[in-house]
């Protein structure tokens, strides 16, 4: 089972992370792990968050466009090469990783990294294969990371 | 300049009155002939009640109705044609497409009359058959190409059918065969000029003595610049497919207003709102009417162009009523790069793409060349979590619109709720080029 992601259309101009960040704060919506893409005109917020249902909610009111999608997380051990090896994996497998992100949170030791894959359950059987943990039962609707 | 050479001096220089006995003359005959060959028209004169017996001359004129780009639209794509097709050698188009696109027809001597114009206005740019005419329009439905084109034989011209595009060949064959006269759009003329200055060479380097730029609207500044970077004399020229196409009126050496070649196409100023016709000199929406075009005859066609006539005497020798530089529209349509847009079709395009019809559209001119950027709102159906897909769909609506208007534009998709709902009257439109001096 994959990660839940909300991403968000923000346009590239002063104020408008924080209104977007401020909604989610007055939401009570816990952030456990955000990135931003941006071009010139345009940024993409994507985030993965506790209570994904009255975060969509309060951002769909407050008019923006909210694309929920599927991502895959792992743990990692936090140290030099860590990343590489799980990166590596994928790699030697075919998959193609078409961005990354990491939690903000960290844990015994643990580093917890978002990877956005074309297919998750795939990518998550080849990580399962090579001793890695996914991390989708960590973050289900609502309960504690 | 030489002495003013014409090429039909008959006709050029013709008394005022001598010109409208031969226009009243034209315009009877050509009223018989659309009211028994084009059904819609008739049916346009008994609705308001006037027959060709009560047309006598150019006085009468204001009794017959209007012909409007809708009725063009609605009789698409022959019910105008007032001729046989069998007696047609050619259509042309407008570069409006879906509902807006014109097909004009024409016989051979509609071809000839048109030609017959343009060769005038390539004689009063100095033009001779000594000199070598590159025709940098497009060629093909676009009027500009194949006027100028036959224009430039009737005068003798050695023509350089070059069409439009392909820089480096322009450039190759101006300079190497010598080109003396430059027939393109404004904007391609500045580029040309740029070019050139790019390569290294200097504006005396070319054998370019004249231009005769069109098709899109261009101010004395734009003139300066393109005179200045190519070394020659520029040369306003104007027309419209409905009426033939280019050289429905042309610059002499006096660069002071178009004359108007109006034994073929007789003008008139309109106060768009009330459609009552305006004295000389007052500003209005120009009319013309076909005087002896044979296929596609059109009578008290209203241009949209808003424009002042005068019969002031002009320097040139010429008597042909003088049109001042177009200053502006009656309509919405814009022009860009040349290309007749109007904002209905990209609002279609929208529609059929999935897009609210909320939409931002800029115009502007960046180094002499138009740019056309459209702002359209997001929907969650084309937003996912990837840059990539946004500009997928960036691309996507692009190519749609370029499909509709033949240009391509920049599409920037923006946040839902950014651009500004229509009251009542959207502004949908801005146009930030300085074309009307």
């Amino acid at each position: 089972m994959a990660l839940k992601q909300i991403s968000v259309f923000v346009a590239n101009q002063t104020g408008s992370l924080e209104k977007l960040v401020n909604i989610l704060a007055e939401a009570g919506v816990d952030m456990r792990a955000m990135s931003i893409a941006d071009t010139q005109e345009f940024g993409i917020m994507r985030m993965i968050v506790k209570g994904n249902t009255k975060a969509c909610e309060a951002l769909r009111n407050a008019g923006y466009l909210v694309n929920v999608s599927h991502v895959t997380a792992v743990e990692i051990p936090d140290e030099p090469g860590g990343l590489a090896k799980v990166v590596s994996i994928l790699a030697s497998h075919g998959v193609n990783i078409e961005y990354t992100y990491a939690f903000m949170t960290r844990s015994h030791g643990k580093a917890c990294v978002v990877f956005r894959v074309e297919d998750n359950e795939a990518a998550e059987s080849i990580l399962a294969q090579n001793g890695i943990d996914t991390l989708s039962h960590l973050v289900a609707e609502d309960a504690p990371l | 300049m030489s002495t003013p050479r014409y090429y039909q001096p008959e006709i050029e220089t013709m008394s005022i009155d001598e010109m409208k006995a031969l226009q009243s003359e034209k315009l009877v005959k050509q009223v018989r002939h659309i009211y028994d060959n084009v059904p819609y028209y008739r049916a346009k004169m008994e609705r308001k009640g006037v027959t060709p017996d009560d047309i006598h001359g150019i006085e009468d004129l204001h009794k017959l109705p209007f012909i409007t780009k809708d009725d063009l639209r609605d009789q698409y794509p022959k019910g105008f044609l007032a001729v046989p097709q069998s007696e047609c050698v050619r259509i042309q188009s407008t570069s409006g497409t879906t509902g807006r696109r014109v097909v004009a027809f024409y016989t051979q001597h509609d071809v000839d009359l048109w030609e017959d114009c343009c060769a005038r206005a390539i004689m009063a740019v100095g033009g001779t058959n000594e000199d070598v005419c590159q025709v940098a329009y497009g060629y093909g439905l676009f009027t500009g190409g194949p006027g100028l084109n036959g224009g430039s034989h009737k005068v003798g011209c050695l023509t350089l059918p070059m069409s439009s595009g392909n820089t480096e060949r322009q450039i190759q064959f101006m300079m190497d065969l010598e080109a003396s006269i430059l027939c393109c759009t404004p904007s391609y003329a500045a580029y040309l000029g740029e070019s050139l200055k790019e390569r290294g060479y200097k504006p005396e380097d070319n054998k370019l003595k004249a231009g005769i730029f069109g098709a899109e609207p261009w101010t004395e500044e734009m003139r300066r610049d393109i005179e200045k970077s190519l070394g020659i004399k520029a040369y306003d020229i104007y027309g419209l497919t409905e009426i033939s196409g280019p050289g429905v009126s042309f610059e002499c050496e006096a660069q002071a207003g178009m004359h108007i070649n109006e034994d073929h196409f007789l003008p008139e100023i309109i106060d768009p709102d009330t459609e009552e016709v305006l004295p000389e000199g007052e500003k209005g929406e120009l009319v013309f009417t076909c005087l002896d075009k044979e296929a596609f005859p059109m009578v008290r066609y209203r241009t949209r162009d808003i424009c002042v006539l005068t019969r002031e005497k002009c320097s040139c020798g010429r008597t042909l009523i003088r049109m001042r530089k177009p200053m502006g529209r009656s309509d919405d349509m814009l022009i860009i790069r040349g290309v007749n847009v109007f904002p209905s079709q990209i609002e279609t395009v929208l529609l059929q793409e999935g897009y609210a019809p909320n939409y931002l559209i800029e115009v502007d001119r960046v180094n002499n060349t138009d740019t056309l950027d459209i702002y359209v709102e997001l929907t969650e159906d084309q937003f996912s979590d990837t840059v990539k897909a946004v500009t997928a769909a960036e691309k996507a609506l692009a190519g749609a619109i370029k499909t509709m208007l033949g240009i391509n534009p920049a599409v920037h998709l923006v946040a839902p709720k950014t651009i500004a709902r229509s009251e009542g009257k959207a502004v949908r439109v801005k146009d930030k080029r300085k074309l009307h001096d």
